[in-house]
C-alpha cells in the first residue's frame, strides 16, 4: 500500500517525502555525509516571504546538484492540507530540490533542536557542513544573500 | 584606559547583540510597557484602562496567518474561560497592512465581527509596540501579572494545527498557576508562526 502511494506520486513529478518526527529530518543532515553541506529551509505554502524565496533556493539547487550540497525544503504546511494544498504546488511550481514535510505538531519540542536561537517564525534556514550549523530567521531578499550564507557554509566545514 | 573601558564595553554590547537577534524583547521577569492601541471599536484601549484585571493577556495574532486562523476559536474560548477571572485577553495586530492587506484596520474590524471575538482586537500602528515586547512571529502570547511583570511568554498550546490532540495547554496552564499563587512552568514556549510584517 505504501509502495503504491509512492509511485502513485513519483508518477506527479516531485516527491514530497514525509517526516512525522523530527528526528527522522534531524538525521537526514547530521548522519548524512560531513562533506555535503546542507541548506535545510523552513518553509510553508501559505507562507508569503518563504514563497518569494523558493526560486533563490531552486537556483541553488540547480547550480550545486552535481556538487556536494543537498537542498531541503521542509514544509510546514498543516498535516490535513498536504495533499491537497502542498503536494500540488509543489507539482505546480515545478521544484526540483527535495521537498520534505514535518508532521511533527509539538514544535516546542523541537524547535531548540534545530536552533536554540530560532523563534519559530518562517522563514528560516539553517547551513549544516559536518559540525558547522548557522541557523537565519530571516527570507532572503536577493539570491546573492542566500548564496554568501551557503558559501560561507561550504567554506567552513568544522570537524 | 577610559578608551579602553569603552572599547570593550562597546564589543561586550556588539557581541550580545550578534548573539541574539531578539536581544531587544522582554525575558520572563521583566516589567512590560503599557500602551495607547487603537481597537476595532475606534476607541483607544489601554492595559492601564481595563478594571479588574488580574493580569493582562497580551497575544500578537493577525487576521492572514493560517496559524493565526488556527487559533482564533481557542482564543476566544481562552477569553470566555479566563476573562472573568480577571485574565483578560488584549490582541494585538503588529503587521503592516502595505505589507499584508489582510491585516488592514478595516480588515480587522470585519474579521472581528465575523467571528464575535469576544476580546480586544488593537492595532499597532507605526509597529512601535511589538518590538519592545520582541514578539517575532503571529500568534505570539505575553502573560502578565498585574503589575505587568511578564510571566510566560510562547504559544498557546502545544499543536495548532489540531486543537482535539491538543496535550499541554501552555497559556491556560500559566494563567492557572497565577491564580494559584504559583510560578508557571514551562515559563516560555516556542511554536512555528508566521514572521512580523515589518513596513518596508
Amino acid at each position: 500500500m505504501v509502495f503504491l502511494g509512492l509511485l502513485k506520486t513519483n508518477s506527479m513529478g516531485q516527491n514530497v517525502v514525509r517526516y512525522e518526527k523530527f528526528e527522522e529530518l534531524q538525521e537526514v543532515y547530521t548522519n548524512g555525509s560531513p562533506d555535503t553541506t546542507y541548506v535545510v529551509n523552513f518553509w510553508a505554502t501559505w507562507c508569503r516571504p518563504c514563497v518569494k524565496e523558493l526560486p533563490y533556493f531552486e537556483s541553488i539547487h540547480a547550480a550545486y546538484k552535481d556538487s556536494a550540497v543537498k537542498v531541503i525544503l521542509v514544509s510546514l504546511d498543516f498535516p490535513n492540507t498536504i495533499d491537497s494544498g502542498l503536494v500540488p504546488f509543489v507539482k505546480r511550481k515545478g521544484l526540483k530540490a527535495m521537498v520534505a514535510v514535518l508532521k511533527d505538531g509539538n514544535a516546542n519540542r523541537w524547535i531548540d533542536m534545530v536552533d536554540t536561537s530560532w523563534s519559530g517564525a518562517l522563514p528560516g534556514t539553517l547551513f549544516v557542513h559536518g559540525k558547522y550549523r548557522r541557523f537565519y530567521e530571516k527570507s532572503y531578499e536577493t539570491p546573492e544573500g542566500l548564496k554568501t550564507d551557503l558559501l560561507k557554509a561550504i567554506r567552513n566545514k568544522e570537524l | 584606559m577610559k578608551k579602553v573601558l569603552f572599547a570593550c564595553v562597546v564589543l561586550a554590547l556588539t557581541a550580545f547583540t550578534n548573539h541574539n537577534q531578539h536581544a531587544g524583547g522582554y525575558h520572563v521577569g521583566d516589567v512590560a510597557t503599557d500602551f495607547s492601541l487603537k481597537g476595532t471599536d475606534g476607541n483607544m484601549h489601554s492595559l492601564s484602562g481595563i478594571e479588574n484585571a488580574n493580569g493582562y493577556v497580551v497575544i500578537f495574532t493577525c487576521n492572514h496567518c493560517p496559524y493565526a486562523k488556527a487559533y482564533e476559536d481557542r482564543i476566544i474560548q481562552l477569553q470566555a474561560e479566563f476573562g472573568p477571572k480577571g485574565y483578560p485577553i488584549v490582541a494585538i495586530n503588529p503587521n503592516d497592512p502595505s505589507v499584508v492587506e489582510e491585516d488592514s484596520y478595516d480588515n480587522m474590524k470585519k474579521r472581528y465581527s465575523e467571528k464575535g471575538f469576544n476580546f480586544l482586537y488593537l492595532i499597532d500602528e507605526g509597529q512601535t509596540i511589538y518590538p519592545q515586547y520582541g514578539a517575532t512571529r503571529t500568534p505570539h502570547v505575553f502573560l502578565l501579572d498585574k503589575n505587568r511583570v511578564v510571566k510566560y511568554i510562547g504559544a498557546i498550546d502545544d499543536n495548532a494545527s489540531n486543537a482535539d490532540k491538543v496535550k499541554e495547554r501552555y497559556l491556560a496552564n500559566a494563567i492557572n498557576a497565577l491564580i494559584a499563587g504559583e510560578t508557571p512552568s514551562p515559563a516560555s514556549t516556542k511554536a512555528i508562526g508566521c514572521s512580523i510584517k515589518k513596513k518596508k
